[in-house]
C-alpha cells in the first residue's frame, strides 16, 4: 500500500486583522508521516490546518499536496475540533454528506473502523461525546484516509475516552500509512501519536523547535511516551521568552 | 416576528392525548351550561348548533363556502410562503438585498390588511384574483421576516465544515441550510395559516358573493346567530383537523433529531 501524500508549505505573508499572523514560514512533511503542531491557543494552528485544507487561501505562498496546490487537491479527511456533525442527519447520512457515491459497504467499513456498528439510523444527538467525535473520524477517513487534518480531536473529552481514542487515531492512521498533521496544545497527543513534533509560538508564527520522537507511534512504552513529553515541555519552557 | 417552536415542547409529552380530549369535553359541557343559564336565542346550545350544521349542509351553501374559502386561503397561503421564502433567503443571504428591501417589508408587515384589501378591491375589481392578492399582500411580509431571521441565525460552524469537504452548491442548501431553515418555515406556516384564515374572512365580508366571511355576515344582518356558530364549529373543526393531522405530524417528523422519541 502506498503512503499518504507529501506536504509542502510556504508562507510568505499572511495577515490577520491588518498583523502579519505567518511571515516567512516553512513546512516539510514526509509521505506517511505524523507531525503534531504544538502551540498555544490562539496562535494560528488552526489556519495552518485550513491552509493545507485548501480553505483558506489569501496569503501569499504556496501549499503543496504532492505537488499540487491544496485547493486543487483531493480533500483531505479534516476532524474538528468539536465533533462538528450535522445534528440533523443520522450517523449514516452523515458520512454520505460528505460522500454521496459511497456504497453501502464504505458506510459499514467506516463504521466498523471507528467501532460504530449498528449505528447507522441513530442521530449523532444520541451518541455520547466520544462516540460523536469517532463518528466525526468515520467520515474523515471515508473522504480520504490517506491524509487526516486533526484540529484538537481530543478536547474536552474524559481521561479514559481521550485514551481509548488517541489509540483508535494511531491505529487508523497506521493502518492506512496516512500522512497525518495534528494540532494540539497537548505535548501528550504528540508523545504518543505524532513522528514529529513542531512547536510553534509568537506573532508573526514562528517554528521553536522541529523534534523527531524516536520509536514508531504505538510502539512506545510509557517510560518513552514520559520522556517525550517532557523533552517536549523542557523545550517549550526554554524557548520561551 | 415569530420564534421557531421550543425544541423542549415540541416534544410530544408522554402522558397521552387524553387531556387534549378532556378539554374539548370540557369546553363543550361549559357551552351547554352557558346556553342553559342564558336565553337560547343569545347562546344555542351545541346540540342546536349540531341540528343546524346538518341542514345548512343538506340545505344550505355549508359546503360550498367552506371549499371556496378554503381554496382562497390555500392559495394565498402557498404563494406567500412560496415568495416569502424565496425573498427572505435572498436578504438574509445578502446584505445588499437586505438594505433594499427591509424597509419594504417593515411597511408590508404593518399596513392595516383592510387597506390592502380595499385598493385590491378598487383596482382590480371585488373578483378572486383581488382577494388572493390581498392575502399575499399582507402574508409574504411576515414570512419574509420569519425566514430572513432563520437564515441570519445560521450556524457559520456548518458552513465552515461545508467548506472544507468542499459540498456542492446544492448540497450546501439541501444538507445544511435547509434543516437550519426548518423550524423558522414550520413557525411561519402555523403563524401563517391562522393569519390567513382571519384576513380571508374578513375580505369576504368586505367583497365576495360566496366564502364563510360572506356567509357570515348574511347571518349577522339577520342575527342568525344558530348559523354564525354552526359556521365557527365548522371553521373550528377544520382548524384543529389541519394542526394535528398536517401540521404537528409533520413537524415531529422534521424536528425528530431535537427530541428523545425519535
Amino acid at each position: 500500500m502506498d503512503y499518504g501524500p507529501g506536504l509542502s508549505l510556504r508562507i510568505d505573508r499572511l495577515e490577520h486583522d491588518g498583523w502579519p499572523l505567518y511571515a516567512d514560514f516553512r513546512l516539510q512533511i514526509a509521505p506517511g508521516q505524523t507531525v503534531a503542531l504544538i502551540g498555544p491557543s490562539g496562535v494560528g494552528k488552526t489556519t495552518l490546518l485550513r491552509i493545507l485544507a485548501g480553505v483558506e487561501t489569501g496569503f501569499q505562498g504556496q501549499a503543496l499536496v504532492d505537488g499540487r496546490p491544496a485547493a486543487a487537491a483531493p480533500v483531505p479527511g479534516i476532524v474538528f475540533q468539536d465533533a462538528r456533525l450535522l445534528p440533523w442527519l443520522s450517523c449514516e447520512a452523515n458520512l454520505r454528506a460528505v460522500r454521496s457515491d459511497a456504497e453501502t459497504q464504505d458506510i459499514e467499513q467506516a463504521l466498523a473502523a471507528v467501532g460504530l456498528v449498528g449505528l447507522n439510523a441513530a442521530w449523532p444527538r444520541q451518541l455520547s461525546g466520544g462516540m460523536q467525535r469517532r463518528l466525526g473520524l468515520a467520515r474523515a477517513l471515508l473522504v480520504n484516509p490517506k491524509l487526516l487534518l486533526l484540529d484538537e480531536p481530543f478536547v474536552s473529552l474524559d481521561r479514559a475516552v481521550v485514551r481509548d481514542l488517541q489509540a483508535l487515531v494511531q491505529g487508523l492512521i497506521a493502518r492506512n500509512q496516512a500522512t497525518a498533521v495534528l494540532v494540539s496544545h497537548d505535548p501528550e497527543d504528540a508523545a504518543r501519536l505524532a513522528h514529529r513534533a513542531v512547536l510553534i509560538a509568537g506573532r508573526p508564527v514562528r517554528i521553536l523547535a522541529d523534534l523527531a520522537l524516536d520509536t514508531a507511534p504505538g510502539q512506545r512504552s510509557r517510560a518513552e511516551i514520559s520522556a517525550h513529553v517532557e523533552r517536549i515541555e523542557t523545550t517549550l519552557t526554554e524557548a520561551a521568552p | 416576528m415569530t420564534r421557531p417552536p421550543d425544541r423542549a415542547t415540541a416534544a410530544p409529552a408522554a402522558i397521552g392525548a387524553w387531556p387534549g380530549w378532556a378539554s374539548v369535553f370540557v369546553l363543550v359541557l361549559v357551552w351547554q351550561g352557558l346556553a342553559l343559564w342564558l336565553d337560547s336565542r343569545l347562546l344555542p346550545s351545541p346540540v342546536t348548533v349540531a341540528a343546524q350544521i346538518g341542514w345548512l349542509a343538506r340545505e344550505g351553501h355549508l359546503i360550498a363556502d367552506f371549499g371556496i374559502t378554503l381554496a382562497r386561503a390555500v392559495t394565498g397561503f402557498a404563494i406567500a410562503m412560496v415568495l416569502g421564502t424565496a425573498a427572505g433567503l435572498a436578504m438574509g443571504r445578502s446584505r445588499l438585498a437586505d438594505k433594499l428591501f427591509l424597509n419594504w417589508v417593515v411597511v408590508g408587515m404593518n399596513l392595516p390588511a383592510i387597506v390592502i384589501a380595499i385598493l385590491c378591491y378598487i383596482w382590480l375589481g371585488l373578483n378572486d384574483t383581488a382577494l388572493v392578492l390581498a392575502v399575499v399582500l399582507n402574508k409574504t411580509p411576515l414570512v419574509i421576516s420569519n425566514i430572513r431571521q432563520g437564515v441570519l441565525s445560521f450556524d457559520p460552524a456548518y458552513d465552515e465544515f461545508a467548506r472544507a469537504y468542499r459540498l456542492s452548491r446544492r448540497d450546501t442548501f439541501w444538507l445544511v441550510h435547509v434543516p437550519q431553515l426548518t423550524p423558522y418555515l414550520l413557525a411561519a406556516a402555523r403563524t401563517g395559516l391562522s393569519l390567513v384564515w382571519k384576513i380571508v374572512l374578513v375580505f369576504e365580508v368586505l367583497g365576495a358573493d360566496l366564502g364563510v366571511g360572506f356567509r357570515i355576515s348574511i347571518f349577522f344582518q339577520f342575527f342568525d346567530l344558530k348559523g354564525i356558530l354552526a359556521y365557527t364549529a365548522v371553521f373550528v373543526v377544520i382548524v384543529m383537523a389541519l394542526e394535528h393531522l398536517v401540521i404537528g405530524p409533520l413537524e415531529r417528523r422534521l424536528l425528530a433529531w431535537t427530541t428523545d422519541l425519535a
